[in-house]
C-alpha cells in the first residue's frame, strides 16, 4: 500500500527502496534455532497466542484518541466521552470504541524522544533505536518464530495491504519475514488450469526425487532453505482461501466498514482465526500537519468502526484471550496547535492501546500533565512496551533464540517491560 | 467614501492573544464577535476596539451570526450546540442553548428577514430553526460534511455546501432538494494519504443576484501538509452553468471565505502556509486584479453593514479591520499644544 506523508520525509523513500528490493527475494523459506526452554513453547502452542498491531500510520494524536485535554490550550475542539471503564475517558471520535475500553488498556506516558517517522516505525515495531550496520527482527518476525506453529503452512508474519516479501526478519531468517497480502490469494498461487492434478503430483514427486538425489551428496543450509519453500508455498496453495477476504459475508464487511481498513480489519480477523501468530494492518494517513482535526475526524471515523468490530468480534469468538491487538504510530503529535489548525510531530508524551491475551482489561497505565506536553508519571519507551508486547503473549522477552549456536536476545536488554499491565 | 479596493489598508489591528477562529459584525454596525481558541467569545465595541470577553463553549466555535436587529448573537459550537446571547449585555449570559447537530456545526446562516435560521455540520444534516430555536425542518442528502450555509435573500430557497464541493440548492418551504451546484474543483481526494480533502468553505451571491460564488481551495498535492491554493468558483444562478473558476494567484492558502462587495467584484479572505491575504476579482476575470498581504493567517472574514471594511480573525491572536477605501490621513499632531 502506497502510504504518502505530509512531511516528504526521506525515511518514506528508503524503506520504499528497500521494500522493493526485497520484491526478487523468493518465497517462503525455513529457519534454524529452537526457544530456550521446549515447556514454554509447549505451553505457546496450548494456548495459540497471536499478535496482531493496527499502525497508525504518520502518527496519530494522542489528544484525539487516548489522552484528550478537553477545555486546556492544547486540547482542540473535541471533547472527552466516558467509556466502559468508569473514570476512563478518551475522545468523542472513538464511541464504538469507547464500549470496549473494559476490554482494552492504555499506556498513555510513551516517551521515545523522536520525531522522525522513519526512526520512530523502527523504535515501535523493532523495539529499538535504529543503528547503522545493526539488524534486529522486527515484532512480527520475533511473534511469527516464537509462536510459531510447525503445523500451520500459512506464513507466520503477515502485512495485510500487498506487497511482496519483507526484508525485516535479520537473523531470524527470511522464513520469518514479512509477507504481504492484500484480501485476495496470492498471485499464482492457483494451479494452472491447463495442468491435470495427476500430472502436477507426478511434477512434484519428479522434484523431490532429483532434490533428494542432490541433497545425498550437496547437502547445505541453502538447500534446505530451498526445499522448505517449495514444500510450504505447496502447502499455502492448498489454503489460499484463507487470503481470499471476498468469502467473507457481506453483513460482516458492512460491520467493519466499507472502506480500505475495514476491508484490512476483516481479513485479520480471518488469518487470526487461521492461527497466524503475527498480523499488521495499516491505516493512512494521520501526518496531520494541516486541518489535523478534519483528518482525524475523517480517519478515525473509519478506524472506530473497524477497531470496534474486531475487537467485539474476538472478545464474542473467545479469541481476545490469546490475542494481543496493539494500536501504535511512529509517535503522537504535538500539543500545540499550529496556524493551519495541525498538529506537528511528537515523541514526548504520548500513548498507545492495546488490549486482549495477557494484557489486563480496563487498566491505564501512566500520564501526561494538565495540557499533555509532557509525562508525568510512569514514563516509557518503544524498548518497554516491545517486552510488553512479548510478554502479554506469554514469551520470554528475556529469553533468547538459538540462532545456529547462538543465543540472540528477543527484545533491547536495556528495557523493561510494564509488569503491571500484564496478568 | 467610496469603495476603492485597491487601497484597501489595515485600518484596526486588535489583540485578543489566543489563536482566532470566526469573526462576525453585527447587522447595525456597533460590535464585532468573534471566537477564539480558548473556547470564548469576544465583543468589540467598533467605537473604540474595547474587547469584552466571556468563555461561551465547551469546544471551538467555528461560526457566529446575528439577527438582524443585532439583538443577538448566535454561536454555532463544535459541541453541537448553538448558543444564542444577548449582544449588548455587559456579561452575556445565554439567552437560550439548542443541542442542534451531532458534532461540530460548522456554519449558520440567518434569512435576511430574521425569521429563519440555517446550519449544518459534521452530521451531514442541514437544519432549519425559528428564531426562537425551535427546529423547523431538516434536509438531509449531503453525502460528507456540511461546510457551509446560506439564505437566498430575495427567493426562499437555501444553499448548502459540502466536503464534496457539492451545493445542494433546498426549497425552503417543502425541504425539497431543487438542484445541485457541482463545484468538484474544491475537492480533492488523495489516493497516497488516503484522505478527503477541500470542501465548499463559503458561499456568497452577487448584489444583482446573477451570480454565485463558492470558495475552498485546489490543487492539493499535499493534503496533510497545507500545500494547496484558495478558488473561487462561479455559476450562474439562472441556469446553473459554472462561469468560472478564479484561483488565488499561486498563494497556498485556504480560501475561507468570499462576499461580494457593491460594485459587483468578490472579495475573499485565504490564509494558510503561504500566509494571509485578501483577494479582490472581477467576476469576468479568472486571476485577482489586486492583493492585500495581511500580518499573519486569516481563518476567517465578515463584511461591515456599510460595505467598505472586512474584519479578518487571526491565528496570531488578532482581529484586523481592513478598510477598502482610501487611506485617510492621520490628523496632523497639534505642535504649539506639544510645546
Amino acid at each position: 500500500m502506497k502510504c504518502t506523508y505530509s512531511c516528504q520525509s526521506d525515511a518514506h523513500v528508503m524503506a520504499r527502496r528497500q521494500f522493493l528490493g526485497t520484491l526478487t527475494g523468493g518465497v517462503v523459506v525455513g529457519g534454524l534455532g529452537a526457544l530456550t526452554s521446549p515447556a514454554a513453547a509447549a505451553e505457546l502452542k496450548r494456548k495459540d497466542m497471536r499478535v496482531m498491531v493496527i499502525y497508525m500510520s504518520g502518527g496519530v494524536s494522542q489528544l484525539e484518541t487516548w489522552d484528550p485535554k478537553p477545555k486546556t490550550d492544547t486540547g482542540g475542539p473535541f471533547r472527552a466521552i466516558p467509556t466502559s471503564v468508569p473514570g476512563t475517558h478518551i475522545c468523542e471520535l472513538l464511541p464504538l470504541t469507547a464500549q470496549h475500553m473494559d476490554k482494552l488498556a492504555l499506556v498513555r506516558s510513551i516517551d521515545t524522544k523522536n520525531g522522525d517517522h522513519g526512526k520512530g516505525n523502527y523504535q515501535m515495531t523493532y523495539g529499538r533505536n535504529q543503528m547503522p550496520g545493526v539488524e534486529y527482527p522486527h515484532l512480527g518476525a520475533v511473534c511469527a518464530k516464537g509462536l510459531e506453529r510447525p503445523d500451520n503452512p500459512l506464513p507466520g508474519h503477515i502485512r495485510v495491504g500487498g506487497g511482496s516479501r519483507g526484508s525485516d526478519a535479520a537473523y531470524l531468517g527470511p522464513k520469518y519475514a514479512s509477507v504481504g497480502v492484500n484480501g485476495k490469494p496470492p498471485a499464482n498461487s492457483a494451479r494452472a488450469t491447463n495442468l491435470a492434478a495427476e500430472t502436477d503430483a507426478l511434477r512434484n514427486k519428479f522434484r523431490r526425487k532429483a532434490n533428494d538425489h542432490f541433497l545425498k551428496e550437496r547437502r547445505t543450509a541453502k538447500t534446505d532453505i530451498y526445499t522448505q519453500s517449495y514444500e510450504q508455498a505447496l502447502q499455502l496453495m492448498e489454503r489460499r482461501d484463507v487470503f481470499d477476504v471476498s468469502k467473507e459475508p457481506a453483513k460482516e464487511h458492512e460491520k467493519y466498514g466499507k472502506h480500505q481498513l475495514g476491508n484490512q480489519c476483516l481479513m485479520a480477523r480471518r488469518l487470526l482465526e487461521n492461527n497466524i501468530p503475527f498480523v499488521q494492518v495499516s491505516h493512512s494517513n494521520y501526518d496531520t500537519h494541516n486541518e489535523n482535526f478534519n483528518f482525524h475526524f475523517e480517519q478515525l471515523g473509519e478506524f472506530d468502526q473497524a477497531y470496534a468490530a474486531l475487537i467485539g468480534d474476538l472478545h464474542e469468538r473467545g479469541m481476545l484471550e490469546t490475542t494481543l491487538v496493539v494500536v501504535m504510530s511512529e509517535f503522537g503529535r504535538t500539543p500545540r496547535i499550529n496556524k493551519y489548525y495541525g498538529r506537528d510531530h511528537w515523541g514526548t508524551a504520548w500513548s498507545v492501546c492495546l488490549g486482549g491475551a495477557k494484557v489486563k482489561p480496563g487498566a491505564v497505565v501512566g500520564k501526561t500533565n494538565a495540557n499533555g506536553t509532557k509525562v508525568i508519571e510512569r514514563e516509557v519507551d518503544h524498548g518497554d512496551l516491545f517486552h510488553t508486547y512479548l510478554s502479554a503473549v506469554g514469551l520470554d522477552s528475556r529469553g533468547t533464540f538459538d540462532i545456529g549456536g547462538r543465543a540472540q536476545l528477543l527484545a533491547d536488554p536495556a528495557a523493561v517491560g510494564i509488569s503491571e499491565l500484564i496478568m | 467614501m467610496k469603495l476603492e479596493t485597491n487601497k484597501t489598508h489595515i485600518l484596526h489591528q486588535w489583540k485578543h492573544g489566543r489563536p482566532m477562529i470566526a469573526c462576525c459584525f453585527d447587522p447595525t454596525g456597533q460590535y464585532l464577535v468573534s471566537s477564539s481558541e480558548d473556547f470564548s467569545l469576544q465583543r468589540w465595541d467598533l467605537k473604540d476596539g474595547k474587547k469584552i470577553a466571556w468563555p461561551a463553549h465547551d469546544s471551538w466555535i467555528k461560526d457566529i451570526a446575528f439577527l438582524p436587529d443585532g439583538e443577538t448573537v448566535i454561536s454555532a459550537g463544535c459541541d453541537d450546540r448553538l448558543i444564542f446571547w444577548p449582544t449588548a449585555a455587559e456579561k452575556p449570559t445565554p439567552i437560550r442553548e439548542v443541542v442542534a447537530h451531532k458534532g461540530w456545526i460548522r456554519s449558520i446562516d440567518v434569512k435576511p428577514d430574521g425569521s429563519l435560521i440555517a446550519t449544518g455540520g459534521n452530521d451531514k444534516v442541514v437544519k432549519i430553526w425559528d428564531p426562537n430555536g425551535k427546529l423547523v425542518r431538516q434536509f438531509v442528502g449531503h453525502e460528507r460534511d456540511v461546510y457551509s450555509v446560506f439564505f437566498h435573500p430575495k427567493e426562499n430557497v437555501l444553499l448548502s455546501g459540502d466536503l464534496d464541493g457539492k451545493v445542494h440548492q433546498w426549497n425552503v418551504a417543502d425541504g425539497k432538494l431543487l438542484r445541485t451546484f457541482d463545484a468538484k474543483e474544491l475537492h480533492t481526494y488523495n489516493g497516497g494519504q488516503q484522505v478527503h480533502y477541500g470542501g465548499v468553505r463559503d458561499i456568497a451571491l452577487s448584489p444583482d443576484g446573477k451570480t454565485i460564488a463558492c470558495i475552498g481551495l485546489h490543487k492539493a498535492t499535499n493534503p496533510l501538509g497545507a500545500v494547496n491554493e484558495p478558488i473561487v468558483v462561479l455559476f450562474n444562478w439562472e441556469d446553473g452553468k459554472k462561469l468560472r473558476a478564479q484561483p488565488g494567484a499561486g498563494i497556498k492558502a485556504i480560501g475561507w471565505q468570499v462576499e461580494f462587495l457593491a460594485d459587483g467584484t468578490e472579495v475573499a479572505a485565504c490564509g494558510g502556509s503561504g500566509g494571509g491575504y485578501l483577494l479582490f476579482f472581477k467576476t469576468a476575470e479568472d486571476k485577482p486584479y489586486h492583493t492585500l498581504k495581511l500580518p499573519d493567517t486569516a481563518r476567517d472574514m465578515s463584511m461591515h453593514p456599510n460595505g467598505l471594511q472586512v474584519a479578518t480573525a487571526h491565528h496570531d491572536g488578532h482581529i484586523r479591520i481592513s478598510q477598502m477605501t482610501e487611506k485617510v490621513p492621520a490628523p496632523k499632531a497639534d505642535t504649539a499644544k506639544k510645546k
